[in-house]
């Protein structure tokens, strides 16, 4: 890795499920020397009040990212496809979880 | 020593051992190698202070003098303490601090899983909350102990120098006090002799995977448990009690 200091351990990306059903949401990152110490520094860090149920750790090198630069090209296009969103049906008064 | 006095010495030393090691992880708060190290490290001594406070407020209720965990935490003078001389060993490096907790807690698991079958129940329930939180500990010590074993030259040469330091206290952990012949045959304490054979063969495990040789054991060192300690102890129990001695009525 290119932009990892000499002697420092690398980063990882810390993924916490708070409970069944429910999907693994980022909570921040840690440094470790591997996958088994990064788990048990994730647990140490943001698991201390019981926010988990589950700990993924992925290395932050290994995450592919969109460019923030290319954000135009990437993100805009969307915008002008309304009929892409269910807002055209009409939700009968009884159906309450929608 | 009645039944009672040597259970209530026997639930001490519980206790006392928690506390103390618990006090010297915690002077790593800030000063661990790094952030994530300094959460963990920090993090087993949360544990342990909770573990020593179920001891130690037991204690005082079987003492029946009306002592809480505080009173004996903070009120009580060094040759008092129970502890053994591992836990009060300054913390020294990273390596030392790892080798001294790879040793400590890989001997209370052991002890946990036994002392929770106790035929007091008290005991027996704190052993089995504790026991959870000590797996982890113990866990947590062994990767560091691979790690910087099976690291860098400097580093397995930390580990091993920490090791050495340590080697001497060993005995005194396996080592039952005369007056605790009733507790064992009653059921209530644990023959810690009877742990040596888990702890061998955890760190004959742990040793081989960490490339580091098995240990030859120096003439052990011991007194802890009679209250003859290290100067060490004198020190440590300096800062831990100052506050609540000089301002006796202090809360927060």
């Amino acid at each position: 890795m290119a932009n990892e200091k000499k002697n420092e351990w690398p980063l990882w990306e810390v993924f916490i499920r708070a409970k069944h059903g429910l999907s693994h949401r980022h909570a921040g990152s840690v440094h470790a020397p591997d996958a088994d110490i990064a788990l048990r520094h994730a647990r140490d860090t943001y698991t201390r009040r019981m926010e988990g149920v589950s700990i993924w750790v992925i290395r932050s090198s290994d995450i592919a990212a969109s460019d923030p630069a290319d954000a135009g090209p990437i993100f805009e296009p969307a915008e002008s496809k309304v009929y892409r969103h269910p807002t055209f049906y009409v939700v009968p008064d009884h159906i309450k979880h929608i | 020593m009645t039944a009672n006095e040597a259970l209530f010495d026997y639930t001490l030393r519980l206790g006392d051992d928690a506390l103390i090691l618990s006090q010297r992880l915690g002077e790593w708060c800030g000063h661990a190698p790094a952030l994530e190290a300094d959460l963990s490290l920090t993090n087993v001594a949360l544990d342990l202070i909770g573990q020593a406070t179920l001891f130690l407020t037991y204690a005082g209720e079987i003492e029946g003098k009306g002592r809480d965990a505080d009173k004996l935490a903070f009120h009580r003078d060094v040759n008092k303490f129970r502890n053994s001389l591992l836990v009060e060993q300054p913390n020294g490096d990273f390596g030392r601090t790892i080798a001294r907790q790879f040793i400590f807690s890989t001997y209370q698991r052991a002890l946990y899983q036994e002392l929770m079958r106790s035929s007091d129940p008290r005991l027996a329930e704190i052993a089995a909350k504790a026991l959870k939180e000590t797996t982890y500990h113990a866990e947590l010590a062994a990767e560091w102990v691979v790690r910087l074993g099976d690291g860098t030259e400097e580093s397995h040469e930390r580990v091993e120098d920490g090791f050495e330091w340590c080697w001497r206290f060993v005995e005194e952990l396996f080592t039952a006090e005369p007056a605790d012949a009733g507790l064992i045959s009653a059921g209530i304490a644990v023959d810690p002799a009877k742990l040596r054979a888990s702890f061998d063969a955890t760190l004959a495990a742990t040793f081989a995977e960490a490339t580091l040789a098995l240990p030859k054991y120096p003439r052990p060192v011991t007194g802890g448990r009679k209250g003859h300690h290290s100067e060490h102890l004198g020190h440590l129990l300096a800062e831990m009690q100052f506050l609540p001695r000089a301002y006796p009525d202090a809360v927060w």
